[in-house]
C-alpha cells in the first residue's frame, strides 16, 4: 500500500503544482501591498483587511486541492454532464437570488459566503467540452460537430451575458483555442483574426479610405497569385465587398452600442480622451506601473497603487501593484512564470493517452492563457479594460478557487494518465 | 494535420508574451513620464513659510511684528455635533453661519479641511482651545499676519501683499509662487530678501481623495524653513509718533536724519493711515480705499513729492560761491530790487547778512558771477558752459538725482543742465537772464523733502554726508548693512567755508524763523517759500541742532501753509526740541502747530 502511494504522488506534476503555489504566493503578497496603509499598519495575516481574507481563501483552495487529488478519477468524466447542468441552472437563477452590485448580479450564496457561478462554469463547460468531444466519431472538420460544440460553449455565454456580465463571457471564447488544437478547419481563425484586425484598424484609423485601399490591394493581390478560378475570383470579391461594407458599418455599429463600451473602446485608442472619465483606469494603471521603472519602488513603497489612484486594484488591477512596486524585473518573471505554466500545460496535454484528458487540458490552457493574456494587456492599455481576474493573483474567493479546481482536475487527470489508457482510442 | 498545432499554440504563447514583455520595458524604463506623472499624483509639496524678520525702532521698540490669528478648521466626516446651541456659544458663531460654512465645507470636501470660523484672536483661541478635544473633526490653523503696535511709520515700514503676475516673471530664481506673500513697498519691499527668510519643503503623500497619507520616504527630502532676518531701523519711534502728531491734518513731510550717519530719525508724509489697516484679509478693500483717497495717504512724499527748494538753496549758491572764489565772507553787494523783488533788511549786504535777510538781489548778482566767468566771449557759450559747471558742484550736495534711500521709487528731483534750456529755447538762444531764477532757488529746479533733510545734514557736517537710510542693523549687527550706506560722501566744499555760513543760519531764525529758537539749544535753520502756482505757496524750513555739535537736522514741508517761517518753523523747532531733550517746554507753540490745519 505505501509503496503505492509514493509512486502516486510522484505521478503528480510538481512542476506545475509549483509555479502554481509561486503564483498563488506572490498574488498574496501583492493583495496586501495593494490594501497596505503605512499609517495603521496591519498585520497581513489581520482577517479585517483583504490579505489575510485572502489567506483564508488560499487555505479552502488547499482543502480543495486535496478534495480533487483523494477523488476518484473517474469521477470528472462522469459527471461532467450533471455539473455542467447544474452550474447552468445556477446561472438561470442567479439574476433572481443573487445579490446586485453595480448594477450586476454575479454572485449568489448565504451570508458572507458567495460565490459567482460564472466563474466556476468555466470548468463545468470544460468537463462537458472534453466529455462531448471525446467520442470516437466526433469530428471538427464536420459542420455539424462545430456546431455542436459551439452551442456547448454558448449556452453558459449567453446565460452570463444576461446577468450582465460581458467580460467573463468573453472568456469562453478561448474554448476556440482548444478547439483549434483538436482540428477545428484553420480557415475560421485566419478570417476571424483578419475580422479583429480589420475591426481595429477600422476603429483605429481615422480616414477609411486607406483602409479600404489596403483591403482591395490585398484582395487584388490574392486573385492575381492565387488559381484563375471563377469561383476562387467570385469568393475573393465578395469578401473584399463584405469587408469594406463592415468598415463603413462599423462605425455606425460601434454608435449603437452601449455608452460605456464604446468608451472602452475609443480608450483603447487614445487614454487621454477623457482622463478623469473612462479613461481614469488606463491611464492610472499606465502611471502606476510605468512609475514602477526598472527594479520598481519596492515592496509596501508604491503610491499609485497604495493611495487607490488605480481603481479594483486588488482584483482585476493587481497587475499594477506588481508593475509599480517590483518594476520591469518583477513583471517580466510573473509573465515567464505564466507562459512556463502554459507552454507545460500544453505540454502535459500533449502526453494524455485519451482524449478527453487532452481536451480538457486544452481547455485549461486556453482559459488560463485568455485570463492571462487579456488581463495584463488591459492593465498596460493594449486591450480595451475587460473586468476579468488575473489568475491565481487576484483577489476573491471565486476566481481563485475555480482556477484552481480547473487547473488540479487536469493535475489529478494527468497523474492517472496510465490508468485511462485503455480508454484511447 | 493537427500535430503542428501545438507548436503554433506554444509559439504564439511566447510571441504575446514577448510583446508584453517590450511594451513593459517601454512603458516602465524606457519611458520616465509615468514616474513624473506619478509623481504629481501622490506626492503634494507644502511650503513650510518661514517666519518672517521683525523690525525695530532705533531704541529697540517694535515696530512691525507677526500676529498669529488662528482659523478653526473642520474636516467634514469627522465632525459631529450634539449640542448646536452650546457649540455656537463657544465658539462664538451664529447658527445660520455655523450652517452655511459647514455646508460650504461639506461641499469642497468631506476628507479635507476647510475653514469653519476665520480669524479667531489669541485671547479667544486661549479660551477655546480646551473645548476643542470634544468636537471631533475639528483642530486650529495658525497662520500669521503683519502687525504694527503703533499706527506710525506705514510710508516708511511698507507693507506686504500677494506677490503679483509681473513680479512672479521677474523672480527667475522661482522662488516665489502664486499667492506667496512678498514686501510691496517701504522697508518690507526693499528688504524683502533680508526679511522673507528661507522657505522650507515638506513632501507628503496623498491619496486619491487628496488625504493626507504621511511623509513622503519619512521626511527624508524635507526642509524646514529658515526664519527671517530682524531689522533695526534707524526710525526713533517717540520721534516719528510726535511728528505724525505734528503733521496730523496737514500735508506735507518731515525727514529728520542724524547728520553724523545719515541715519533717518523720522520721516513722516501727511496725510499717513493706519499700517494695521493693509493686513490679513482686509488688505484688498483697505488698500483700494486708500489708493482712491483724494488725500493720497500711499503717496510717500518724503522722497516722492518734489518742489522748489526756494530761499533754502541761497544756502548752497553761497558755500558754491565761497569753494569757488567767486565769493568771500566781505563779498558787499547792493539789494538792487530792479533786479528781483526783495524785503526790507538793511542795504547794502555781506554775506553772512544775505544768508540772514535772504537777500534776492544779493544771490541775481552772486549766481551770475558764478556762471558768467567769460571763458568765452560768446555770453550765450559763456552760460552754458557756466550753467553745467555749476550743475556738477550742485549735485554734488545731493541734488538732481536719487540719493539712493533704502526704499523704493525715490524720486530725484531735477536741476536743470544747458540741454533743457537748449531744447525750450534753443541752443545759444538763452543766457543768464534767461535762468537766474536759479540763484534763489527757483525756477526750473526741484528737490525732494529727502534731499532737504539731507542738505540740512551737509551744512551740519560741514562738507559731508552718509546716503540717508532707513536701517540701522541686521540682527543686531550693524555691519551688515550695505556698505553704501556706510560710506561718506565729501560735497566738494572745504569744511572751514560752512562756519560762517552756519553762524549766518543760527542767526537767520531769529530774523525769519523766530518760532525755530530754542532755549538752551543753538538752532542754524534757513527758511524757504516753495511756490505753488495752483494755491497757497508751501511751507519749507531746514533746520540742525545743537550748532556746536549737531545731533539732528531735518527738513519740514506743510503744503499750502504759505510762509516758511510760519508752520514748518514751529514743527522743526519742536521735532528738535522732542528729540534732544525728550520732552517739549513750549506748550503754546505745540498747540499752535496742532490746531493749524492747512488742507
Amino acid at each position: 500500500m505505501r509503496n503505492k502511494d509514493d509512486l502516486y504522488l510522484n505521478k503528480i506534476d510538481w512542476l506545475t503544482v509549483s509555479i502554481y503555489a509561486c503564483l498563488v504566493i506572490f498574488g498574496w503578497f501583492n493583495i496586501y501591498a495593494a490594501v497596505f496603509d503605512e499609517q495603521f499598519p496591519k498585520s497581513i495575516f489581520d482577517l479585517s483587511i483583504n490579505s489575510g481574507q485572502q489567506l483564508v481563501r488560499i487555505g479552502a483552495a488547499f482543502i480543495i486541492i486535496l478534495l480533487i487529488m483523494v477523488a476518484d478519477y473517474r469521477a470528472f468524466d462522469n459527471l461532467a454532464w450533471i455539473l455542467y447542468i447544474l452550474f447552468l441552472v445556477l446561472l438561470i437563477v442567479t439574476p433572481f437570488i443573487g445579490k446586485e452590485v453595480n448594477g450586476q448580479i454575479l454572485s449568489i450564496g448565504v451570508g458572507s459566503f458567495r460565490i459567482q457561478p460564472s466563474e466556476f462554469a468555466k470548468f463545468t463547460t470544460a468537463l462537458a467540452l472534453a466529455k462531448y468531444m471525446e467520442r470516437p466519431s466526433f469530428d471538427l472538420s464536420q459542420v455539424k460537430h462545430q456546431l455542436q460544440a459551439v452551442i456547448i460553449i454558448m449556452i453558459p455565454v449567453i446565460l452570463i451575458m444576461l446577468q450582465p456580465d460581458t467580460g467573463t463571457a468573453m472568456v469562453y471564447f478561448a474554448f476556440f483555442i482548444m478547439l483549434y488544437r483538436e482540428g477545428m478547419p484553420q480557415t475560421y481563425y485566419i478570417l476571424g483574426l483578419a475580422f479583429i484586425a480589420i475591426s481595429l484598424l477600422a476603429l483605429g484609423i481615422e480616414n477609411n479610405l486607406y483602409l479600404v485601399g489596403g483591403v482591395f490591394a490585398i484582395i487584388l493581390l490574392l486573385i492575381i497569385t492565387g488559381k484563375k478560378r471563377i469561383g476562387r475570383i467570385v469568393a475573393l470579391v465578395g469578401i473584399g465587398i463584405f469587408t469594406v461594407v463592415y468598415i463603413y458599418s462599423l462605425d455606425y455599429v460601434v454608435s449603437k452600442l452601449p455608452e460605456h463600451q464604446q468608451n472602452r473602446i475609443m480608450v483603447l485608442f487614445n487614454p487621454d480622451l477623457d482622463p478623469l472619465g473612462v479613461g481614469w483606469n488606463v491611464t492610472q494603471s499606465k502611471i502606476a506601473i510605468g512609475s514602477g521603472g526598472f527594479w520598481g519602488k519596492g515592496y509596501l513603497e508604491g503610491t499609485q497603487t497604495k493611495f487607490d489612484f488605480v481603481p479594483e486594484q486588488h482584483t482585476d488591477f493587481i497587475f499594477c501593484t506588481l508593475g509599480e512596486e517590483f518594476g520591469w524585473v518583477g513583471s517580466t518573471v510573473v509573465l515567464i512564470l505564466f507562459c512556463t505554466l502554459l507552454i507545460r500545460l500544453i505540454f502535459l496535454a500533449e502526453r494524455q493517452k485519451n482524449r478527453f484528458s487532452r481536451i480538457y487540458g486544452y481547455c485549461v490552457v486556453s482559459i488560463l492563457l485568455f485570463h492571462v493574456m487579456v488581463n495584463i494587456s488591459m492593465t498596460i492599455g493594449l486591450f480595451p479594460v475587460v473586468g476579468i481576474p488575473l489568475p491565481f493573483f487576484s483577489y476573491g474567493g471565486s476566481s481563485l478557487w475555480s482556477f484552481t479546481i480547473l487547473l488540479f482536475i487536469f493535475i489529478k487527470l494527468d497523474s492517472h494518465r496510465i490508468q485511462l489508457l485503455g480508454r484511447m482510442n | 494535420m493537427n500535430e503542428q498545432r501545438p507548436i503554433i499554440l506554444s509559439i504564439a504563447i511566447i510571441l504575446v508574451g514577448l510583446i508584453i514583455v517590450a511594451r513593459l520595458f517601454s512603458i516602465q524604463v524606457l519611458d520616465d513620464s509615468f514616474l513624473k506623472r506619478a509623481e504629481r499624483n501622490a506626492i503634494q509639496r507644502v511650503v513650510d513659510h518661514p517666519y518672517r524678520g521683525l523690525v525695530y525702532d532705533r531704541t529697540g521698540k517694535i515696530l512691525v511684528y507677526n500676529n498669529p490669528i488662528f482659523d478653526l478648521m473642520v474636516i467634514p466626516r469627522e465632525f459631529t455635533v450634539k449640542d448646536t446651541a452650546r457649540f455656537c456659544e463657544i465658539f462664538q458663531i451664529s447658527k445660520e453661519h455655523l450652517i452655511e460654512n459647514y455646508t460650504a465645507a461639506r461641499k469642497y470636501s468631506s476628507v479635507k479641511p476647510s475653514p469653519l470660523v476665520k480669524q479667531i484672536s489669541t485671547t479667544d483661541f486661549a479660551r477655546i482651545q480646551d473645548y476643542l478635544i470634544d468636537y471631533p473633526g475639528l483642530f486650529v490653523m495658525t497662520r500669521s499676519v503683519r502687525s504694527y503696535p503703533q499706527p506710525a511709520a506705514a510710508n516708511a515700514l511698507g507693507y506686504i501683499g500677494e506677490i503679483s503676475a509681473r513680479q512672479l516673471e521677474r523672480d527667475t530664481l522661482k522662488y516665489y509662487r502664486q499667492g506667496d506673500f512678498v514686501g510691496l513697498s517701504g522697508i518690507e519691499g526693499y528688504y524683502e530678501n533680508t526679511l522673507r527668510g528661507v522657505k522650507g519643503v515638506k513632501y507628503k503623500m496623498v491619496n486619491v481623495r487628496g488625504v493626507d497619507k504621511g511623509p513622503f520616504k519619512s521626511g527624508e527630502y524635507d526642509t524646514a524653513s529658515v526664519a527671517g532676518h530682524n531689522i533695526t531701523s534707524t526710525i526713533d519711534l517717540a520721534l516719528q509718533e510726535y511728528g505724525e502728531l505734528l503733521m496730523a491734518g496737514k500735508r506735507g513731510s518731515v525727514v529728520a536724519i542724524e547728520p553724523k550717519t545719515g541715519e533717518i530719525l523720522a520721516m513722516i508724509s501727511a496725510p499717513t493711515y493706519d499700517p494695521n489697516l493693509l493686513t490679513g484679509a482686509k488688505f484688498g478693500s483697505n488698500y483700494l480705499l486708500l489708493n482712491r483717497d483724494d488725500s493720497k495717504p500711499l503717496f510717500n512724499r518724503p522722497i516722492m513729492a518734489m518742489y522748489p527748494p526756494g530761499s533754502i538753496f541761497k544756502v548752497v549758491q553761497s558755500l558754491i560761491g565761497l569753494q569757488m572764489g567767486v565769493l568771500n565772507p566781505n563779498t558787499t553787494l547792493s539789494c538792487n530790487r530792479s533786479l528781483v523783488a526783495c524785503h526790507n533788511h538793511p542795504n547794502p549786504v555781506n554775506l553772512f547778512g544775505a544768508i540772514k535777510y535772504s537777500c534776492n538781489p544779493y544771490y541775481h548778482q552772486a549766481y551770475r558771477m558764478m556762471i558768467n566767468r567769460e571763458v568765452s566771449r560768446n555770453t550765450f557759450k559763456d552760460t552754458e558752459i557756466g550753467l553745467n559747471e555749476w550743475r556738477e558742484k550742485v549735485m554734488k550736495f545731493g541734488l538732481g538725482g536719487p540719493l539712493g534711500i533704502d526704499l523704493f521709487n525715490e524720486k530725484g528731483g531735477s536741476i536743470p543742465s544747458s540741454k533743457l534750456y537748449d531744447r525750450v529755447y534753443g541752443p545759444n538762444r538763452w543766457k543768464y537772464s534767461t535762468i537766474y531764477s536759479l540763484s534763489i532757488g527757483q525756477g526750473e529746479m526741484l528737490v525732494t523733502p529727502l534731499q532737504m533733510a539731507n542738505l540740512a545734514a551737509i551744512f551740519a557736517n560741514k562738507g559731508y554726508y552718509y546716503t540717508p537710510h532707513l536701517i540701522k542693523a541686521i540682527d543686531g549687527d550693524p555691519t551688515k548693512i550695505d556698505i553704501k550706506y556706510r560710506t561718506k560722501i565729501e560735497v566738494g566744499v572745504d569744511s572751514h567755508h560752512f562756519d560762517m555760513v552756519q553762524d549766518a543760519m543760527a542767526e537767520a531764525i531769529y530774523g525769519t524763523a523766530a518760532r525755530a529758537a530754542i532755549k538752551d539749544i543753538t538752532v542754524a535753520g534757513k527758511t524757504g517759500t516753495a511756490q505753488n502756482p495752483q494755491g497757497e505757496d508751501h511751507s519749507v524750513f531746514v533746520a540742525f541742532a545743537p550748532k556746536e555739535d549737531p545731533k539732528i537736522a531735518i527738513a519740514v514741508y506743510v503744503e499750502n501753509a504759505g510762509w516758511g517761517g510760519r508752520a514748518a518753523a514751529s514743527t522743526a523747532s519742536l521735532m528738535i526740541e522732542k528729540y534732544i531733550r525728550g520732552y517739549i517746554t513750549r506748550e503754546a507753540l505745540e498747540e499752535y502747530v496742532l490746531v493749524g490745519k492747512f488742507m
